[in-house]
């Protein structure tokens, strides 16, 4: 088998997973009746035609990117979490706490307060079903789509009670949203509402890399995710790194919640986490879980979603049309995959394709 | 006090039949030996139709009940066509099926709410179907309120439950199922077709979830939104795990997961001074707490959960 046949191969599957994908979202929207091509150029094209859309797309993609970039650590240790939802919701409970319990305290210390903060609120959240698998072989999956749920419904719950603005007591219509949070936690912002979280997603991104493949912490953690039984045998604790892997996947996305409060929102209100959770874990897979994948993909996906929020007023398309791509886009990803890695199909191909040379020849 | 008990009693029948066919559903899928976390997206999208076909019949207004039967019929169908595609991504192309499940309930979530907001809108009210007072035995006090006042799907979905068990325990496609999920090389080996049972397993999971869903909008909500599923069908699933893989042990964790769902309704409508999220977490947390029990010991699981299974490879 030449390389040239291998690279053809490769390529020749990833178009035709690309286009599958491509006809799959254009029969959904067929089907309500919009233009394809006019929906497609507003979603992927329309956000990149002025700064000030580039500077929305960017702000999407800073917590997406983050959130990600746990994902992609727990997924590589074995376990797939898609409960960044309910970590992040966690994150912004903690990173609000913080600021509202200490206005006063001088920036320089209270927004990294309020930052690891939000990281210790959503590591504990990510903790837990870690740990829940570990040593209960508790399935992740059901266990972190259920704090999901738990941790939105405690959001609503803290947010109509402990951390009610008071002014909404008093003039408001009792919608459920903290104050102002205190200067002394904002993000500074580069341009427009573009924050410097964009500087602590690429940093991260260093960072992650440099923790999965330059440490050994980052070794014993891939290790138990690609073959729990061999790296038992080599003396890691399974279990230990399982539970790690998914604190620090909570941890991430509680920061993502922490600064996306700092830079952009800066009071908790309902909906901040608006399915980055599960976006998170479309980008991870996209990134091919490196984060020097992963940060482009987050700038892609930061556009479908941003594009899919100019969709309803420009062609008539819901919102709701992202959640579709992702999903395709996941089902299209794994398939493509196990495509791609099924030698004995290479070969099959191959040897049709070498029979057919040989008869033209 | 009492009155709240019956109340919430006789709630738990009508109400948990969604989770009841779903969960029983996931049964035959994971008895065959395949995970479907798609089960919420297949649930929104039965729910979908199912809320679509009455509500396009009648405009809003009355409608024949044949419609509603229609709407019941469609959703199981379009499930079915959900578990044959997770048949092609987790079967023919052996894509992993927890990932591969998420990615359907996005698919099922989202365009169910995509295609609602084009040809639904709002929120729209469906007539939906009443429900039967069984002579003379709905007349009992208390008993009657609880057990026989209610819609015919309710009782057809219990009638189900022993004919599941019977398919499953007692019927040649039954063992076959259980053998793919179980040892899929030996029933390889047997003659049984692995790739064509798993599709088939599937493929009634996928209806029952599509008529879950559709209960779900057609019987008891009587109308279709982006929340009205809200993680049933991830508790369905769990509740395949706490049920042990069995049909009468499943009917008893849903009635039990029921009537923690109840209990918000209460908390609504009786005006109890009780945090109303705090009412709805409560069957998330029970879904954890009992996962964490149950989860350790599994030697009724089938064996090959979740492992997709290639013939052309050594094992």
């Amino acid at each position: 088998m030449t390389r040239g046949f291998r690279i053809a191969f490769r390529c020749v599957i990833i178009a035709i997973a690309a286009l599958a994908a491509v006809l799959i979202a254009s029969t959904i929207l067929w089907l309500i009746g919009a233009d394809v091509s006019d929906t497609f150029f507003t979603i992927v094209i329309e956000p990149l035609s002025n700064m000030l859309h580039i500077s929305e797309v960017l702000i999407r993609a800073i917590p997406l990117c983050i959130i990600a970039l746990g994902i992609s650590v727990a997924y590589r240790s074995g376990i797939i979490n898609i409960g960044a939802e309910g970590q992040m919701a966690m994150g912004l409970l903690a990173f609000t706490g913080v600021a509202l319990a200490f206005p006063d305290v001088p920036r320089p210390l209270l927004l990294p307060l309020a930052l690891i903060a939000s990281m210790i609120g959503g590591g504990i959240w990510g903790f837990v079903p870690g740990i829940l698998k570990a040593k209960l072989n508790v399935s992740e999956l059901l266990s972190t789509v259920m704090l999901n749920y738990i941790a939105a419904q405690f959001y609503s719950l803290c947010l109509r009670t402990i951390y009610l603005d008071p002014a909404e007591q008093v003039y408001g219509t009792g919608t459920p949203q903290s104050m102002r949070l205190t200067e002394n936690v904002w993000l500074g912002r580069i341009s427009g509402r573009l924050h410097y979280g964009i500087i602590i997603a690429i940093v991260l991104a260093v960072l992650i890399y440099l923790l999965m493949w330059k440490t050994t912490m980052g070794f014993k953690m891939r290790a138990s995710g690609s073959g729990a039984r061999a790296a038992r045998y080599g003396g890691i604790s399974v279990g230990f790194w399982l539970a790690t892997s998914m604190a620090i996947s909570g941890a991430f996305a509680g920061l993502a919640g922490g600064v996306e409060l700092a830079g952009v929102h800066r009071r908790a209100i309902e909906g901040i986490t608006n399915n980055y959770g599960f976006s998170g874990v479309v980008v991870a897979l996209f990134g091919g879980l490196h984060p020097f994948g992963i940060l482009p993909a987050s700038f892609l996906f930061g556009l479908l979603i941003y594009g899919s929020t100019l969709a309803p007023s420009k062609v008539g398309v819901p919102a709701n049309i992202v959640q579709v791509m992702q999903g395709i886009i996941i089902i299209v990803i794994v398939t493509a995959q196990m495509v791609l890695s099924n030698t004995y199909l290479q070969d099959r191909v191959w040897r049709k394709y070498q029979a057919l040379t040989k008869k033209e020849a | 006090m009492l009155d709240i008990i019956t109340n919430m009693l006789s709630m738990c029948i009508p109400f948990s039949v969604a989770l009841l066919l779903a969960s029983l559903g996931e049964m035959f899928n994971q008895r065959a030996g395949v995970f479907n976390l798609g089960c919420e997206g297949v649930m929104a999208m039965g729910a979908f139709v199912g809320m679509l076909i009455p509500f396009l019949a009648g405009h809003g207004g009355a409608v024949s009940e044949w419609y509603n039967l229609l709407g019941f019929l469609v959703a199981a169908l379009l499930g079915a066509l959900f578990g044959l595609i997770f048949g092609v991504i987790t079967v023919t192309f052996r894509a992993p099926q927890g990932i591969a499940g998420i990615g359907l309930q996005m698919f099922g979530v989202g365009t169910a709410g995509t295609l609602f907001r084009h040809f639904v809108g709002g929120t729209q009210s469906i007539p939906g179907i009443s429900d039967i007072n069984i002579p003379l035995l709905s007349k009992i006090p208390v008993l009657g309120d609880i057990f026989f006042s209610h819609n015919i799907v309710a009782y057809l979905a219990y009638i189900f439950v022993p004919v599941a068990w019977y398919i499953l325990f007692k019927t040649y496609w039954g063992l076959k199922v259980r053998a793919v999920g179980t040892n899929p090389r030996a029933a390889d080996s047997m003659g049984i077709n692995v790739s064509r049972t798993r599709y088939q397993a599937l493929v009634v999971g996928g209806a029952l979830a599509g008529i879950a869903g559709a209960y779900l909008s057609i019987a008891q909500a009587k109308m279709f939104s982006d929340t009205l599923i809200s993680g049933r069908g991830f508790i369905a699933v769990a509740l395949v795990y706490f049920g042990h893989w069995h049909p009468v042990q499943i009917m008893g964790g849903a009635l039990l997961f029921t009537f923690a769902q109840t209990f918000q309704t209460v908390v609504q409508s009786m005006g109890i001074s009780f945090p109303y999220e705090l009412a709805v977490m409560l069957p998330y947390v029970l879904v954890i707490v009992v996962l964490s029990f149950t989860s350790r010991n599994q030697t009724t699981a089938p064996t090959a959960l979740g492992k997709p299974f290639n013939r052309e490879i050594r094992t």
